[in-house]
């Protein structure tokens, strides 16, 4: 096991907590009276502070603190969560996660400027109040001015071995404001009895300052499970502390009335569990912090692993899976019963170990969708549309490298949804449509493939335009009949947009072409619909792994080849008068002029070629091609393996599959292909003309 | 004094694995050498250089098969029972690649010393001589150490 940089775990948990308090806050803005949701976004502040201290982001922990301090106020009930302040609040979690990604670019003065505008909102009466208001444990009476803190250090014997300097811890104290010590001296032994690495000692402080409580605990954070800390507030007359009050042994003091304390608890779970450190704190289980009951989903017990090593155990599988259908093929030609046995067996477990390793790499899409909130919300704001953003099948799996790549195009599309579809209120109100707009994102199994759909209420597209300006690039000459589905697709042109004016947003005419090419990279589809008036429907079809592909297995020669699935249209057989006429390739395809390519030539096959010929009609864009083969063999599903970078020359192949009998096939990059012959016929014209 | 020279000997050894491609023998770093394996089918890549004509399976990866004869001009030869394929990996661009190599005869496991090594004479050769490190005496055998990463790049 290679043990992790322990910061990047900080920072990937970080990221999920991110995640966790975007959502909350913008859950709150629509419900600002859900306490759930304040509570679920304090815990993952105080998670993000506890954690970023422990790995040494001190910036953050110290800015963290002093929002939760602020938001403290909205936990408690004493101010209501208004969108202004859930607006400084989402600037305050950005510059956050700016200091742990990227702390060299940031800037003190923007982080205070950002706690200045927390501070206003919600210290209203006071801008410049003091950090906070006492934290007072339960069962002390609050005093409403504290003049300090009474404090009793007990280590454990063994912390000195640990690493941990006790002399340190107390010169982190005596930093909060001027302290008082008196080491306790009545537990040292006798010198004969005494144990030279152990800690004897016990120490008595007096602090004179206004501190908060959180920050004595910060200070002993590290140590919090070796050693009993009685804490007790000074009053005015220095007396004696009281009876210890509550003790920092393994929990943190129940918080404030209003959160229920379990959640609180494993929020901070963490924080005391890699207090020790540990050699692989990869292994460790983590306990996530519980979130409300409808995102169950994400509290369910997780194991992070990292995806090359999912990469790997898929490759395993598919080994597995292809021996095992060479045992299979073996015991079926031979007339051993129980040798058939077992290789049905091992059938059964292989198919259903591949299904498994799957669905390991199979994440929700509402991951995804969830970080789409967030822009719909800066964007209605700045554009001043209300929009209304709908999710739903944030169940539905994908393969995680799908997820990733899915992102930029959904962005380009929800901001084209928001910037061109949705009218802005007058306009709307004068339809007679609701002033708010409205945005769906859906996703939905639909066989081996997910649609994903971007849908708004909006104006629709505008047909007239779209082909005014695909007359007006020359895309189309003037008073051809076009359908109005043939005219949308030159909203996938590039450099083509009809926006007037070029916005912060929208209008570059980069975007749609970009987002049609990353989703056929993925070899999926994009389609448009709309209803003018009525708003746009995008709709993305994508397969369910970038890993395993449907193809139709077909022989050239010796060699066997694997065309796409997605790319082809029809198979027909070459007739004899097609094969004799050597001058024209072309099909007579149902009245289409089809060209074709015979493989034969292109892939150099040997031996003579089959009698009745096959032709298998691919599309790629726009343009059908007919491909010429010896001989359809079937559908083959199988994993995808990338071709080594010595035949990265070879543009025709996107990459190899193993078939069956444990040969290698290649798939045929059909794209590609056609584009080779293409420039082929060019050179050969110009050779031909010179 | 004759610990001393042991000792010494082995500092400058080099673990190799001597091929043999039709006439000659070539020693390949056995640090390289992942695995030696039977011949398996091999799938032609049309359009490929002419030294990388194909790919294999091996244990689930694609890898290319690359043929020394053709970068060194050799005839080709049919298959016989001592033909090998000797996966490799290299790091070509600061990527590991594996790679088969076929080799019409594989010999053993052993070491050739530095001191043996003969600089690579300037005449009398018609390969390339940036596709040799160097050549070593073997068992009164001139041995070539090829230059792998150049080769196949």
């Amino acid at each position: 096991m290679s043990a992790m940089d322990p910061t990047e775990i900080f920072r990937q948990e970080a990221s999920e907590l991110f995640e966790v308090l975007e959502g909350a806050l913008l859950d709150l803005g629509q419900r600002p009276d859900d306490r759930e949701l304040v509570d679920s976004a304090f815990r993952a502040l105080h998670t993000i502070k506890g954690s970023g201290a422990m790995f040494g982001f001190d910036k953050v922990a110290a800015f963290t603190h002093e929002f939760e301090t602020a938001f403290d106020r909205v936990r408690k009930g004493e101010i209501k969560p208004t969108q202004e302040l859930i607006s400084v609040a989402l600037a305050a979690k950005d510059y956050i996660r700016a200091l742990i990604e990227d702390p060299q670019s940031t800037d003190d003065i923007i982080g205070e400027a950002i706690l200045d505008d927390l501070k206003r909102f919600v210290f209203p009466d006071q801008a410049a109040a003091p950090v906070a208001e006492m934290v007072a444990p339960p069962l002390v009476p609050v005093e409403s001015k504290q003049a300090g803190w009474h404090l009793y250090l007990e280590f454990e014997s063994h912390i000195l071995r640990n690493g941990s300097n006790p002399l340190d811890l107390l010169e982190d104290l005596c930093k909060l404001g001027p302290c008082f010590v008196v080491p306790v001296t009545d537990g040292i032994p006798f010198l004969d009895e005494m144990e030279p690495e152990d800690c004897y000692l016990k120490w008595d402080v007096k602090l004179h300052a206004a501190c908060d409580k959180d920050a004595i605990d910060d200070v002993f954070m590290f140590v919090s499970d070796e050693m009993k800390l009685t804490l007790s507030p000074l009053a005015h007359v220095e007396a004696p502390a009281p009876a210890p009050l509550f003790q920092l042994l393994d929990e943190e003091p129940a918080p404030m009335a209003a959160a229920p304390a379990p959640p609180v608890e494993a929020a901070a779970a963490p924080v005391a569990e890699q207090a020790v450190p540990k050699v692989e704190p990869k292994s460790e289980p983590k306990p996530e912090p519980k979130l409300e009951a409808k995102r169950d989903d994400r509290g369910i017990a997780t194991v992070r692993v990292q995806a090359e090593r999912l990469d790997e155990l898929m490759d395993r599988v598919g080994e597995l899976v292809i021996a095992q259908a060479r045992l299979t093929q073996l015991a079926s030609s031979g007339s051993d019963l129980s040798i058939k046995m077992i290789a049905e067996e091992i059938e059964r477990l292989a198919s259903s170990l591949r299904d498994t390793t799957m669905g390991a790499r199979m994440v929700p899409i509402g991951s995804l969708f969830g970080r789409f909130r967030r822009l719909i919300h800066d964007l209605s704001r700045g554009l001043s549309k209300p929009v209304e953003f709908v999710t739903t099948g944030e169940d539905t799996e994908l393969d995680k490298t799908m997820i990733e790549c899915l992102a930029d195009p959904l962005v380009h599309l929800i901001r084209n949804a928001i910037d061109h579809g949705i009218e802005d209120t007058a306009t709307r109100s004068a339809n007679g449509k609701t002033e708010q707009g409205r945005i769906e994102l859906a996703a939905v199994h639909s066989g081996a493939q997910v649609l994903v759909t971007v849908k708004d209420n909006g104006g629709g597209l505008n047909t007239a335009r779209i082909r005014a300006k695909a007359e007006e690039q020359g895309l189309i000459a003037a008073g051809a009949v076009l359908t109005d589905h043939e005219i949308h697709q030159f909203l996938f042109h590039p450099g083509f947009s009809t926006a007037q004016t070029i916005s912060a947003l929208s209008g570059r005419g980069v975007g749609m072409d970009v987002v049609k090419r990353t989703i056929e990279n993925m070899r999926g589809s994009i389609d448009l619909s709309t209803r003018p008036g009525q708003g746009t429907t995008v709709t993305l079809r994508l397969p369910l792994t970038l890993a395993i592909i449907e193809g139709l297995l077909i022989r050239v020669g010796e060699g066997r080849y694997i065309i796409p699935l997605s790319a082809v249209e029809e198979c027909i057989e070459l007739t004899a008068e097609d094969e004799r006429s050597r001058g024209r390739n072309f099909l007579n395809v149902r009245g289409n002029l089809v060209p074709f390519l015979r493989l034969r030539e292109i892939m150099n096959a040997s031996g003579a070629p089959d009698r009745h010929q096959k032709t298998i009609i691919i599309s790629t864009g726009d343009t059908h091609v007919g491909l010429v083969a010896d001989q359809i063999i079937g559908n083959h599903q199988t994993v995808i393996k990338s071709l080594s970078k010595l035949h990265s020359d070879v543009t025709m192949f996107s990459g190899a599959t193993i078939l069956g009998d444990g040969t290698a096939a290649l798939i045929l990059d059909v794209a590609q292909l056609v584009a080779l012959a293409q420039s082929k016929v060019e050179k050969q014209h110009i050779s031909e003309a010179a | 004094m004759n610990d001393g020279l042991a000792g010494e000997r082995q500092a400058d050894a080099m673990q190799v694995v001597m091929i043999g491609l039709g006439e000659e023998k070539f020693a390949l770093d056995a640090g390289l050498v992942r695995e030696i394996i039977d011949p398996v089918p091999v799938t032609k890549v049309a359009g490929a250089r002419a030294f990388v004509p194909s790919v294999i399976n091996v244990r689930g990866n694609v890898i290319p098969l690359a043929d020394l004869r053709i970068r060194f001009g050799m005839p080709q030869l049919d298959d016989t029972a001592e033909t090998r394929i000797v996966v490799i990996e290299l790091d070509l661009d600061g990527e590991p690649v594996l790679v088969g190599v076929t080799a019409d005869k594989v010999y053993e496991v052993t070491e050739i010393s530095q001191t043996d090594v003969q600089q690579t004479p300037r005449v009398g050769m018609h390969w390339k001589p940036e596709f040799i490190r160097f050549i070593a005496k073997w068992r009164e055998e001139f041995v070539i150490v090829p230059n792998m990463e150049r080769i196949l790049n």
